[in-house]
């Protein structure tokens, strides 16, 4: 066990090694050096350039030198010191800025996929085996309707509806009075009391399609002779559905993490800039539109880490459930 | 029911059978994919429904009562109008005309329907003047007040007063058309990369799987926006248009790789794909004389499941403001306006364009599942 988890870890180095490399060039993408942004945006609001700072920040990024050397410069100042760089826009490290954003973002997206699966287990397998009942339908409907929707639109329309007839406006983790206050239960309750709002936003697509998956495995599964025999025996049907077809079903559910992770961030994105959340996506957006390209690049890098972080976990919870993973 | 007419029904029902299967002996493959494809009635009517989509896009510039841009301040979130069809009990269809007020408790300014205005409205009514495709010059309008000059608002009216009606049907042109030549565009990427991957295996096969998997890792929409982010602010709306088209494949054409190579694998054993090759055909007329068409069905079932990924990723990128921009009217961009709560809760008619996302995404869905279990007519 100890060896395949150090076999898929020394498996992430080169996709990660890719995602750097991506996350690069879309820093290098705008047309133009950084610096010179910098300095003449310096320049139009009045402030005196500095030429010995301008200078320092050419040499510290490597500029004039050629990409593949400030590549490096980049992703070894990441590595070695944890260093992203600077944001123009704030005037800060990168780092200072990211770490609170991209920790929020992957508690809520976590807390989003516990959610999911927490809902979508149950129902898929009642929607398996009651097949063509009331309720297979209402799912399969919910799950179309789920998959059809933006979900950023789903999250104006939550927020229509509360501001039409709830009169409050949803919005933000925390209230005012939490925002800045040290960690508590208190504080833990009203994030709770919050973050239901975007949980449930980004939980219905994933939900709709992963319940379609819990039913198409558990089908698969329902009629095999194994069961049969089972019943045969006498088996009460519960503790059989629940030991046996739901185990093997269960496999193919736990990797659609590979998948539905990278969604959930991308979903995540949007809708917390929609709800105005304090998580990577408003800064993501705005350091984008702003060009503010370290900031965005280390947003960019981090979002593919993330994913590959869940798979990795997602890959132990797999070969925890399933043996023939781990020994092959 | 009486004991004969069952037995003639089921007499019928037989006959029905027997000439079915008598037809289906000597038809083409297209033919038993269509006659499968039938069967499913839900995808028959999204192919309806499809298909009305695409017809607006194609006529957008008739069907719409004015130019997408025309705004007039005076009608600054004008409520829908409805149709009524008699005046003093003879036939005259209208609508009927609004008048302000200020609304006391909020001092903001509030429309009121009219019921002394009538707005006579007509079929193939003359109006603004546009070039049709760019081709000729008419002012002949699907439907619209009689004098032009008159407000006239199905589904209201935006916060510069321009017609959400006209705006939406307009937008389904983009929107629909990005999804169409997206896919395109995927397609032949897809195409390219899996056919070698399927038809070549080894280690251009366990490359391009490599990629496909790497791609499909990372979260979409931050890396589309670092890449739409990139793009000059002064690009012209036409070329910004493009290059969306062009980030949207850059990752869209990944299934379409993965449903190619599935059937180049599965085909490159199959007896009659031997035979060719053992028969000296050369490589290229093997691909495309021997493998191709038996790809058709299944290509197209693979491009109607990727236009409404298009669709939802443009609607989000171009929401986000870093898609398409004014004066481009695209369903995203037109949902840029339901961002500000305030506008939503004096205007719902905003989220229309919503809506029509939802269908289209949903029409798609169901017509390419449609077309996906059809695409093999002799499975069970």
């Amino acid at each position: 066990m100890f060896l395949f988890v150090l076999r898929r870890i020394a498996g992430m180095i080169p996709a990660m090694f890719a995602i750097s490399i991506l996350a690069y060039t879309i820093i290098q993408l705008p047309p133009g050096d950084f610096v010179s942004t910098y300095a003449a945006q310096l320049a139009e609001s009045g402030t005196i350039v500095d030429s010995a700072r301008l200078e320092s920040l050419r040499d510290r990024y490597g500029l004039g030198q050629d990409v593949v050397t400030q590549y490096f410069k980049w992703i070894g100042g990441i590595v070695t010191r944890g260093d992203f760089g600077d944001s123009f826009e704030w005037n800060q490290p990168v780092t200072e800025l990211v770490w609170d954003r991209m920790g929020m973002t992957a508690l809520i997206s976590l807390l989003t996929l516990i959610a999911m699966w927490a809902v979508s287990l149950p129902i898929g397998i009642y929607s398996a085996v009651r097949q063509y009942s009331v309720t297979d339908y209402v799912a399969t409907i919910f799950g179309f309707l789920g998959m059809a929707t933006p979900n950023f639109l789903l999250a104006i329309v939550l927020m229509y509806i509360s501001t039409m007839w709830f009169g409050a406006s949803v919005g933000g983790l925390f209230s005012p009075q939490f925002v800045n206050a040290p960690l508590s239960w208190a504080k833990i309750w009203d994030f709770i009391t919050h973050a239901w709002i975007p949980i449930l936003i980004l939980g219905t697509a994933g939900t709709a399609s992963l319940i379609r998956v819990m039913r198409a495995n558990l089908l698969d599964e329902l009629h095999k002779p194994y069961v049969e025999a089972a019943r045969a025996k006498g088996m009460p049907e519960t503790r059989l559905i629940l030991t046996y077809p739901t185990r093997v079903a269960l496999n193919p559910f736990i990797s659609t993490v590979g998948w539905v992770l990278p969604a959930l961030i991308s979903g995540e994105l949007i809708v917390s800039t929609v709800l105005n959340l304090p998580t990577a996506g408003p800064l993501l957006l705005q350091a984008l539109k702003s060009q503010d390209m370290f900031l965005a690049g280390a947003f960019i890098l981090l979002s593919g880490a993330l994913v590959l972080i869940g798979t990795l976990i997602s890959d132990i919870l797999l070969a925890i459930s399933d043996p023939r993973i781990r020994l092959s | 029911m009486s004991e004969p007419t069952v037995q003639a029904a089921a007499d019928a029902a037989l006959l029905d059978q027997q000439v079915d299967a008598s037809r289906l002996q000597g038809a083409s493959q297209w033919g038993l994919i269509w006659h499968k494809f039938r069967r499913h009635k839900l995808a028959v009517f999204s192919l309806v429904v499809v298909g009305f989509i695409y017809f607006v896009a194609l006529f957008a510039e008739f069907l719409a009562p004015t130019d997408p841009g025309r705004f007039d301040p005076r009608y600054t979130y004008a409520p829908p109008q409805s149709i009524g069809l008699f005046v003093d009990g003879s036939f005259q269809p209208h609508v009927k005309g609004y008048s302000i007020e200020l609304d006391q408790a909020s001092f903001r300014r509030v429309f009121v329907v009219d019921p002394d205005v009538t707005i006579p409205i007509g079929l193939f009514v003359r109006g603004q003047s546009y070039r049709m495709w760019g081709l000729f010059e008419t002012d002949l309008h699907f439907i619209g007040p009689l004098d032009p000059s008159q407000p006239f608002f199905l589904m209201g009216a935006d916060r510069l007063g321009r017609d959400m009606l006209s705006r939406t049907i307009h937008g389904t042109r983009i929107s629909m058309s990005i999804g169409l030549v997206g896919v395109g565009l995927s397609l032949v990427i897809g195409m390219i990369l899996g056919g070698i991957s399927g038809y070549y295996g080894g280690f251009a096969d366990r490359a391009i799987q490599r990629v496909i998997e790497f791609i499909r890792s990372i979260p979409t929409i931050p890396l589309w926006l670092g890449l739409a982010a990139a793009m000059p602010r002064e690009w012209p709306p036409l070329q910004v248009y493009f290059a969306i088209l062009v980030i949207l494949s850059l990752i869209g054409w990944t299934e379409i790789a993965r449903v190619v190579r599935g059937r180049f694998l599965s085909l490159r054993g199959d007896d009659f794909v031997i035979a060719a090759r053992l028969d000296g055909v050369s490589e290229y007329r093997l691909i495309m004389k021997h493998m191709m068409p038996s790809l058709y069905s299944h290509i197209i079932a693979a491009i109607t499941l990727a236009i409404p990924n298009m669709i939802l990723a443009e609607t989000a990128l171009s929401f986000l403001g870093l898609g398409l921009q004014p004066p481009i009217v695209s369903w995203g961009v037109l949902l840029q306006d339901t961002q500000n709560l305030r506008a939503i809760t004096q205007a719902p008619w905003l989220f229309i364009p919503g809506i029509c996302v939802v269908v289209a995404v949903l029409a798609l869905n169901f017509l390419g599942d449609g077309v996906r279990d059809a695409a093999d007519p002799y499975a069970k």
